[in-house]
């Protein structure tokens, strides 16, 4: 039930992501301090709105879990802060980039973006050894999603307090997204739309496997693992049975 | 500023230093999804691994006596429920 | 509700009192911080953003020791289970804990903030001290706050002691973002000013806004 939509959305995003290239390399124009190094802000900018949005919807996904208990909401929360962790590190990195190619410096401390990012990042990057440090699943997902509100709310604070605190030194250097001609926003907007795609389907992609695994193993147990289960009346032989969505869900939770 | 369906200035095709940095974040972009399709496709030739191994187990199965179940091989379903998510 | 919370403020408090296990601890760290920044940075006296940085990171590292060792007592020794059986507001728990993180940092505040003025401090601190003050406090219950639901969270996994700081510090960074900027004016050299209301003000809003959050999801941490 996952996979269900999975092949429009990749298309779309496939059919996005080319034209916002398109639009990038020969639409938009040059800007004029910075030249041609100006475009990478066209992919630094939506994976880090892209990413940001998604942490939070992270925390979303988890107050729901916590809400209704179901592991699925677990999951989806899980998926969420894993594919906005690397879409994080992908901000950092071409920020990075941008940073040497603007100021000759790998790292500069004066753009609060860089700066908010690795902050968020050092903290989400405990997420995955927080749920590995408990065993029980149940508990498992219950403490994670109480990190992942608390994370959720985090990200934007943390983002203002840095904002705020490199303001008055030095003017931003990488540039802001405001006032941008019309070209360049279109160009932008498009970029946007295709990274937040991009960050559909991957998504998609990933509760699709997860899915797919938790099936697989649930399928395994009845056929090899308790031999019990397969003498119960409801599958009495070992053929392939189609498993209750129910059952398979609840794998599918405490399994991943 | 460029009007709608104006060809905007070329950028020099022939890599001056900035083309170098741009080019190198869109590769980050393109490697880093790269990386993903291959970690997804190492998963699938698993679960394709895993759904032969049943199936033969089921096919196994069919030829036994019915009360006679195919001896439990395979790795104990419990691990795999923390490694997914190492 | 603040019968409970009352009941287990003193009964936290009464335990230090006796065992003394977090706050001499915590207050003898930073004062060996100290001593370790002079021989670090090689210099005799500290001043303005210098200054505010030592004074912060080594509040917030001691911080750190008293948040390990918050809720060891209880994860060990069965508190947890005792604490749901009565037939209380679970919520009282946090607000004592977060309250004894707050007593022990005030504590280790009157101890590390005079052996900082007397060791690293090149102005003296008489003329930056009730608005330092409000500083401290502002930051403390942040601090506490944050402190206590980290704690919470990271005590009953398997590296508690690890992940407790790697899950703190970046939430703790606002607060240093707000604490050193506010506190750097006070500390100056020369011509002192005051704190800017900014930082005061964005402390005071993490402090709230983390209070808010930590006071709804605290529950969830103690089922079990």
């Amino acid at each position: 039930m996952y996979g269900k939509g999975l092949r429009a959305l990749s298309i779309s995003t496939a059919a996005v992501m080319a034209l916002a290239l398109g639009l990038v390399f020969f639409y938009a124009p040059l800007e004029a301090e910075q030249g041609f190094l100006q475009k990478i802000f066209y992919v630094h900018v939506p994976l880090a709105i892209v990413s940001l949005c998604g942490f939070v919807l992270g925390g979303l996904l988890a107050i729901q879990h916590l809400r209704t208990r179901e592991p699925r909401w677990d999951m989806r929360s899980y998926v969420a802060i894993h594919i906005s962790l690397v879409f994080a590190v992908a901000t950092l990195i071409t920020g990075s980039i941008w940073a040497k190619g603007s100021w000759g410096h790998w790292w500069v401390w004066n753009e609060p973006t860089l700066v908010s990012f690795l902050i968020v990042f050092l903290l989400y990057a405990t997420y995955q050894p927080l749920r590995f440090a408990i065993e029980d699943p149940e508990r498992q997902a219950r403490y994670a999603s109480v990190f992942a509100v608390t994370a959720g709310a985090f990200v934007p604070m943390n983002f203002i307090a840095v904002r705020l605190s490199t303001a008055y030194l030095h003017p931003r250097v990488l540039g802001s997204a405001s006032n941008l001609p019309g070209s360049m926003r279109l160009t932008f907007i498009v970029s946007l739309i295709a990274i937040a795609l991009l960050y559909a389907t991957l998504c998609k992609y990933e509760l699709t496997a997860k899915h797919t695994r938790a099936q697989l193993r649930a399928l395994r147990r009845r056929l090899i693992g308790d031999q019990p289960q397969a003498r119960r009346p409801r599958s009495a032989a070992p053929a392939l049975a189609p498993s209750p969505p129910a059952r398979a869900r609840t794998a599918a939770g405490t399994g991943a | 500023m460029s009007t709608v369906g104006t060809l905007a200035q070329l950028p020099a095709l022939p890599l001056h230093t900035a083309g170098r940095y741009v080019a190198g974040a869109y590769v980050v972009l393109f490697v880093i999804v790269l990386i993903y399709v291959a970690i997804m496709a190492i998963r699938l030739s698993h679960i394709e691994r895993d759904l032969g191994e049943l199936l033969d187990n089921a096919a196994e199965g069919e030829l036994a006596e019915p009360s006679v179940a195919p001896p439990a091989a395979g790795a104990p379903p419990a691990t795999a429920g923390k490694s997914t998510l190492a | 509700m603040r019968g409970t919370v009352g009941a287990l403020l003193r009964k936290e408090l009464l335990v230090e009192l006796r065992t003394l296990e977090s706050v001499p601890g915590m207050s003898l760290f930073a004062v060996t911080t100290f001593v370790i920044f002079h021989f670090a940075l090689n210099r005799n006296s500290v001043d303005g953003d210098l200054a505010a940085g030592i004074l912060w990171v080594t509040l917030l590292f001691a911080a750190i020791l008293g948040v390990n060792r918050l809720f060891v007592a209880d994860a060990d020794q069965g508190g947890f289970d005792a604490f749901l059986l009565a037939p209380v507001d679970r919520t009282a728990m946090f607000v004592a804990k977060a309250l004894t993180l707050l007593a022990f940092l005030v504590v280790l505040e009157i101890v590390a903030v005079p052996a900082f003025g007397l060791l690293l401090l090149g102005p003296s601190l008489g003329a930056a001290m009730p608005e330092l003050l409000l500083v401290l406090a502002l930051g403390d219950v942040g601090i506490a706050v944050i402190g206590t639901m980290v704690a919470a969270l990271a005590v009953r996994t398997r590296a508690r002691d690890l992940l407790g700081p790697l899950l703190a510090l970046p939430l703790f960074v606002p607060i240093v973002i707000g604490g050193a900027r506010a506190s750097a004016p006070l500390l100056a050299l020369g011509h002192q000013t005051a704190a800017s209301g900014r930082w005061l003000a964005t402390l005071g809003l993490y402090d709230l806004l983390f209070g808010l959050i930590a006071y709804a999801l605290f529950d969830y941490l103690l089922e079990d």
